[in-house]
């Protein structure tokens, strides 16, 4: 009943976007009738997902479908968790739409981004929940598709349409390896099927190349560092509800399909294990060191979703080793660390992007540099920003401290057993979490704190209730798993059961091996005697006098003259300057009284910018000869069209015959 | 007997981490051939700013002044979590190391927010260079974690801590000797000591934790600077189980070993500060390299 009920919501979802069509452009009844259809789709979604996560799976459905067989979908337990950020995200996003993409101000685009809304959230349920790998390869093309069109919404913007074809351009890279994946899986196992295959099935090559095309396919979609470029650009352009949808949730696809993948192919190489551990360390660390360099507000929070993507693949690559090793306490830890992380980043991070909303919004730039001194304007969103940045950074009393701590946990035993891999990742980790601090105190201190730096950033307003109310939905999240890990333990449990059957062991308890209530009550105590303390000094008997801030008896300080983000990274870019290059203008100030002048500075992408471009252009000059041939004229084309008959008309002459006759004479 | 160990650890927590500070700066007047001041001033120094009242800055926010009591708030906790000479801490469970180091990052997150919410350049310069100097000094201290982990074979620091005393042998020698040098050099970072940060210097331009705390007075600075003593004690009992493995086996003789050795400590810091100048601000991270290969070599050692 509930699988079927999980259709209904897929229905509703894609549906939702359809009303609007037919409504007039000045009608704000669409993006109403677009929000209850998506909310009521989503509730019915989220209540699915959480009865087949604590009671267990759903029995398979069947879909006749002529040209592959039956179409099959199911809904077990990692399902059911990764169609929880789905509908959760999915569902708050029209919501915040209401205040952010009004029909009002967007006449032009507003209905298509619902429309397309809709279907990104149907196509990624559709593929969570498929076993058979022509419906999966179905829901992420819809949801590839839609994904394109949600970037390219304003489509009038150069940045936002070079931004939508690189990413059409990566996502289609991946999909064409994805057909790769299933064809040969179709190939060697004889079905569509995505059920897991016997020890002997397959030969240890076919896994090995199994298992890379999976890599790169679904590595490209989760932006794993060196297949991220077309991330950054997507992220920043998009609508900050697509960006949220985007890095919150569609990346997750990725790992998903890593996740599902692996938990059909049959005792893993302990290569495999150490490779994605490679790829965590490098995206986790590289991911957080370019987001340092960055000034745009949302091309840093994207490339943060690359170092947290990176700290999943560590969870993940703990819990291979296991796999391999027969280690079932790894898998547990490493796979739920790994799990919650996905949970707890879509979380944070689409409230980042929901705040990075209504601060653009307020601001009107995304550069960091020219904000400042918003919390007073926006309390709420300030505080909700403030949520994400502890979360992201995996501080207790969080929730990205849960998962980065199941994370390390596996980690470490892993490295004090001898799993070499994994040594490591410990220290990587703890870089990368200094890292996140350093640069979230950036975003925060200079974005909120101190006094504006612009007239647009002083006149900046709070965000309306339709925009605040879905960040505090996603910030209550946060604290919630944050305060009561206790919670998620059995969903972990369940959800990690597809990778401990082939561990070979009984059962594994997480709440046994990780003290979840101790970490709890920590928590909990931490924040209240904060509170507490806070709460006792906030009476008025306490609050003194005020006064400006202490600035060496200068006497007309201007919020211009604060400490910008730029300099607070300085000192990091620098170190990490063999990997960021960052370049600019720098002026050359001479003369007591040098004119005005602009800095400027810039950190381009690794791969997109000094990679993949210059390599295109380098082949496009390869073909510079082709040009002659191609020159736009109408009349040469006709011309090829008469060659080119000619040519098949020449096939018809019997030059056999022809010759047979000619030699005979 | 479990209880009275339990009080004295708080006690210990709570009351004692000024007086390192006095026998510090007694240390350095004793080098620079002054008396100084008593030993126990910091206690009058505190007792007197929280008598005063408080000046906030027009530009700050609630964050001001969350800053320094979640700073205190999770160097006490962390003060609980770690074992104090040979007796076991308050709270152990597997695990307690990572929440040890990261309840670390929580208040520099915080300290660092609050610098910044004044708006002042010189704090944000402060709080600039507090949070780069940790992404060298945070993977050190892991490195120097997972060699007491492998030492002990155990993930709760109560046992891992207590591992050089436990389960030494001649093989974890050299590499316990290499994370006690990257361990006393990221003791002195966090707790802005000479070599890395002065923590009696005058220019703004050139402090790190005192430009971070430049505007908070009164009581709120009160807190700051016990909250920076509780973490100098922390930070200090967990080196000297590395440096200094030894007990008694017996209450009433182990307890004032450990204020000893604490105490003694608080003197060899007072002896760098004193025959040491501080770094340029731009050698800091080559210092801070250092201690994070020490560590990464002694952990490599082990495991070799």
């Amino acid at each position: 009943m509930f699988l079927d009920l999980t259709i209904l919501a897929i229905v509703l979802a894609a549906a939702s976007g359809l009303p609007g069509l037919f409504l007039a452009r000045s009608s704000v009844r669409g993006e109403r009738i677009a929000a209850w259809l998506m909310a009521g789709g989503a509730l019915t979604g989220l209540v699915c997902a959480a009865v087949t996560v604590l009671g267990g799976g759903q029995p398979t459905a069947f879909f006749p479908w002529p040209a592959a067989g039956n179409a099959v979908v199911g809904l077990d337990a990692l399902s059911a968790f990764f169609l929880v950020p789905v509908f959760l995200v999915g569902g708050l996003g029209p919501l915040y739409g209401l205040g952010y993409w009004p029909q009002r101000l967007h006449t032009s685009n507003g209905r298509k981004l619902r429309l397309f809304w809709g279907l990104l959230v149907a196509g990624m349920a559709l593929l969570v929940i498929s076993r058979h790998a022509m419906a999966f390869l179905l829901g992420w093309e819809i949801m590839a598709l839609s994904a394109f069109f949600l970037v390219a919404t304003e489509d009038h913007r150069e940045e936002s349409r070079r931004a939508s074809w690189v990413y059409l351009v990566a996502t289609h890279v991946g999909t064409l390896t994805l057909f790769g994946l299933f064809a040969l899986w179709r190939h060697t196992t004889g079905s569509y099927a995505l059920e897991p295959v016997g020890q002997d099935t397959l030969s240890l090559g076919t896994l090995h190349l199994l298992f890379f095309l999976a890599l790169l396919g679904f590595g490209l979609k989760a932006g794993v560092m060196p297949l991220h470029f077309w991330l950054p650009g997507a992220h920043a352009s998009a609508p900050c509800h697509v960006s949220a949808m985007l890095s919150g949730v569609v990346l997750k696809m990725g790992i998903y399909g890593l996740v599902r993948w692996l938990s059909l192919l049959p005792s893993p190489p302990a290569a495999w294990g150490s490779i994605i551990l490679a790829l965590g360390a490098v995206s986790g660390l590289l991911g957080v060191v370019f987001a340092i360099g960055q000034h745009d507000l949302k091309r840093l929070l994207a490339y943060h979703s690359v170092e947290n993507i990176g700290i999943i693949l560590l969870g993940l690559g703990v819990a291979m080793l296991g796999r391999s090793s027969g280690h079932p306490e790894w898998v547990a830890l490493g796979l739920a660390g790994g799990l919650l992380h996905v949970w707890n980043h879509s979380f944070f991070k689409s409230l980042l992007f929901f705040c990075a909303g209504a601060v653009v919004h307020g601001a009107h730039t995304r550069q960091i540099d020219r904000m400042g001194g918003m919390a007073k304007a926006m309390p709420w969103t300030a505080a909700c920003f403030l949520v994400g940045a502890v979360a992201i950074c995996g501080l207790p009393p969080l929730n990205g401290f849960v998962s980065e701590w199941f994370v390390y946990l596996g980690l470490l035993k892993t490295a004090l057993s001898g799993g070499t891999a994994a040594m490591v990742g410990v220290p990587v980790l703890a870089m990368v979490g200094a890292l996140a601090v350093a640069c979230f105190v950036k975003v925060y201190g200079t974005v909120f704190l101190g006094e504006p730096r612009t007239r647009a950033a002083g006149h900046a307003r709070e965000a309306p209730l339709s925009m605040r109310l879905p960040m505090l939905a996603l910030g209550a999240c946060c604290a919630l798993i944050g305060l009561a890990p206790v919670l998620v333990g059995p969903v972990l449990d369940a959800t990690t059961a597809c990778w401990l059957a082939d561990a070979g062991a009984e059962t594994v308890r997480l709440g046994h091996i990780a003290p979840l209530g101790v970490i709890s009550v920590l928590a909990f105590s931490l924040t209240a005697c904060v509170a507490g303390v806070m709460v006792f000094l906030g009476r008025p008997a306490l609050a003194s006098r005020a006064g400006p801030t202490w600035d060496c008896g200068y006497a007309r300080p201007t919020g211009r003259m604060q400490y910008t983000a730029s300099s607070f990274a300085q000192t990091i870019v620098l170190f990490f300057n063999r990997v960021l290059q960052p370049h600019g203008r720098r002026p050359r100030v001479v003369g007591l009284f040098p004119p005005p002048a602009h800095l400027h500075s810039h950190v381009d992408d690794a791969v997109l910018d000094r990679v993949l471009l210059p390599a295109g252009h380098r082949i496009e000059g390869w073909f510079n000869w082709f040009h002659r041939f191609q020159r736009g004229l109408t009349q040469h084309y006709v011309f090829y069209i008469l060659l080119t008959l000619l040519a098949l008309l020449c096939t018809l002459f019997p030059f056999k015959a022809h010759l047979a006759q000619w030699f005979a004479r | 007997m479990t209880i009275v160990n339990l009080i004295l650890h708080v006690a210990v927590l709570l009351l004692l981490p000024p007086l390192l500070l006095g026998v510090i700066t007694k240390t350095k007047a004793w080098f620079g051939g002054r008396v100084g001041a008593p030993l126990l001033q910091p206690y009058y120094d505190l007792a007197k700013l929280l008598r005063r009242g408080m000046v906030l800055s027009t530009t700050t926010t609630w964050v001001f002044r969350a800053g320094p009591i979640i700073t205190l708030a999770t160097v006490l906790l962390a003060g609980l979590l770690i074992p104090i000479g040979g007796f076991n801490a308050p709270i152990a469970f597997t695990g307690d190391l990572i929440l040890f180091a990261y309840l670390f990052g929580l208040a520099r997150f915080f300290t660092t927010s609050a610098a910044l919410d004044t708006g002042s350049a010189f704090e944000g310069m402060g709080s600039a260079r507090e949070v780069t100097f940790a992404c060298l000094s945070e993977p050190a201290l892991f490195f120097a974690l997972m060699v007491l982990a492998k030492v002990s074979g155990s993930l709760t620091l109560t046992t891992m801590l207590q591992g050089p005393t436990n389960a030494f042998s001649a093989d974890v020698a050299a590499p316990l000797v290499l994370i006690s040098i990257g361990l006393f050099i990221v003791l002195l970072a966090e707790t802005c000591r000479i070599p890395v940060d002065d923590p009696n210097t005058h220019l703004e331009l050139t402090m790190i934790h005192e430009a971070m705390v430049l505007d908070h007075s009164g009581p709120l600075l009160s807190v700051i600077l016990y909250a920076a003593s509780v973490k100098l004690l922390v930070l200090g009992t967990v080196l000297l189980h590395v440096i200094a493995p030894f007990e008694f086996g017996k209450v009433w003789l182990d307890w004032p070993l450990y204020l000893v050795e604490i105490l003694g400590l608080a003197a060899i810091i007072g002896i760098v500060e004193s025959v040491m100048a501080r770094l340029q601000m731009r050698h800091v991270p080559y210092l801070l390299t250092g201690a994070l290969l020490f560590c990464g070599f002694g952990f490599i050692l082990l495991i070799r």
